[in-house]
């Protein structure tokens, strides 16, 4: 394509000059401004300026739109049994843990209610072998197998209000409360979300949760919960230890 | 002559400038933010200390998604208006690629480098090696987008994923591109540098001086 030869007037020629770079000029230093004041915004939601937070927010809205529960999580070959899954953080495991006296909390409308760790042992068994995602950018392939998650509400009739319909989301904790998450209710119910007791083949690892864990592989790990202690249901968000600090509460795929 | 007229060409419309200038803003921003979420975990080109401390780019995790995440949007629809813009008005043209383009585009870079005397002659706004150079941008626009939502949304998106080669892959081939938009900057800026104000006024100010 052969450009056009125009003769112009010099005097507008300069004008336009000024004005272009007048404008990219203004244009960098009202990116940089507006760079600096989102990140020293004042209005902070749990530690982050207010517009990411909004963004984060926006991002989980139009991609848990995309989703659906029949989309599972690729399945992987899985690995040697006997491999101890990469171990990433031990908030909420400090104390020495009663396997054979253990069992998880779960309230039902202000309830208490105390499900014993046989218990969970004795639902179906349901077992994936799949990639696990971390946050920090690692990801591993681990097999895991325990209770799906939605077959125990099932049973139980939990996680539902009067009405018959579900509650919002989900909250879990370790038994000391040092460690906590939530996570919306829809991911809650995926089949492959199970309250899981096995890893790799073999019964977990104190430093990977046990006795018995959360696994959520449409999550990042930190959704993962370790040792659960309490379940709880609500129609408000529960708080969730890495949202605090920062993060996407969504962290979902 | 009549000294108050100027002979001139109008290289870049002001769709193009703008989305230019745009891009630049965006795309700095997409590389400093995914630079902090790399950090956390840096396994392919370890940063090393010194470099991580001066440019504080450690324990900044959860504020490079929070940027990385929201520039995206942004990033994509700027994306969109200029290969749209590009499409339309036909300048698309400028860009193609053919079997003499790459030995004419080594043969531009030899002159460049004054190893060669005549640089082939060309038709249009760019030379053989900026046609390269300029596809490659795009390519590479293009492909961090499709490799940054695999790694985004490997469940949603798990087709492509695993179209990519999975997410171990994905991620690397989305740090590769990160590292190709660096080395383009470089040369890039070089270029520009090189080809002096005539050029570089273009890009701002939307024409070009001929001198004959």
């Amino acid at each position: 394509m052969k450009l056009k030869k125009i003769k112009v007037d010099a005097r507008y020629l300069k004008k336009r000059l000024i004005i272009s770079f007048c404008i990219v000029i203004l244009f960098l230093v009202f990116s940089v401004f507006t760079f600096k004041y989102i990140q020293n915004s004042s209005t902070k939601i749990e530690g982050t300026p207010v517009v990411l937070r909004r963004s984060f927010e926006w991002n989980e809205k139009v991609w848990s739109k995309l989703n659906s529960k029949k989309r599972l999580s690729i399945a992987k070959p899985p690995p040697a049994a006997g491999d101890e899954p990469r171990v990433n953080g031990d908030i909420g495991l400090e104390d020495e843990v009663d396997v054979k006296n253990y069992s998880i909390e779960v309230l039902k409308e202000n309830k208490k209610i105390i499900f014993p760790l046989a218990l969970f042992y004795s639902l179906p068994k349901v077992g994936y072998s799949t990639e696990f995602r971390c946050i920090e950018g690692w990801s591993e392939d681990i097999q895991y197998a325990g209770a799906r998650f939605s077959d125990f509400l099932a049973l139980y009739n939990l996680g539902k209000k009067a009405d018959g319909t579900y509650y919002n989301y989900v909250g879990l904790e370790t038994p000391d409360k040092k460690y906590y998450v939530s996570i919306d209710m829809e991911s809650m119910l995926h089949p492959q979300t199970v309250l899981a007791y096995e890893m790799n083949g073999q019964v977990l690892s104190d430093e990977n949760g046990a006795p018995i864990r959360l696994i959520i592989p449409v999550k990042y790990g930190i959704k993962n919960i370790k040792r659960i202690g309490k379940i709880f249901f609500s129609d408000l968000r529960p708080s969730d230890y890495w949202t605090e600090k920062g993060y996407d509460w969504y962290s979902g795929f | 002559m009549n000294c108050n007229k100027i002979l001139i060409k109008e290289k870049h419309s002001l769709i193009l400038r703008c989305t230019h200038w745009i891009n630049f803003v965006f795309l700095s921003l997409m590389i400093w933010s995914g630079i902090l979420i790399y950090w956390a975990n840096d396994q392919y080109i370890k940063i090393p200390t010194w470099v991580a401390q001066n440019f504080s780019i450690r324990f900044r995790l959860a504020e490079g998604m929070g940027w990385h995440f929201f520039i995206m949007w942004g990033f994509c629809l700027n994306g969109i208006i200029y290969v749209l813009y590009m499409i339309l008005s036909k300048q698309w043209k400028e860009l193609t690629l053919d079997r003499k383009t790459l030995s004419q585009a080594i043969e531009v870079v030899l002159h460049d480098l004054k190893i060669k005397k005549e640089a082939p002659s060309f038709i249009g706004k760019f030379n053989a090696a900026q046609r390269v150079a300029y596809f490659l941008a795009i390519f590479m626009g293009l492909s961090s987008v499709i490799t940054g939502l695999a790694i985004y949304k490997p469940v949603t998106l798990g087709a492509l994923t695993t179209l990519l080669g999975g997410y171990k892959a994905a991620r690397f081939e989305h740090f590769l591109l990160m590292l190709g938009f660096l080395i383009f900057f470089i040369i890039h800026i070089i270029q520009v540098a090189r080809a002096g104000w005539n050029n570089f006024r273009s890009m701002v100010a939307g024409y070009e001086i001929e001198k004959d």
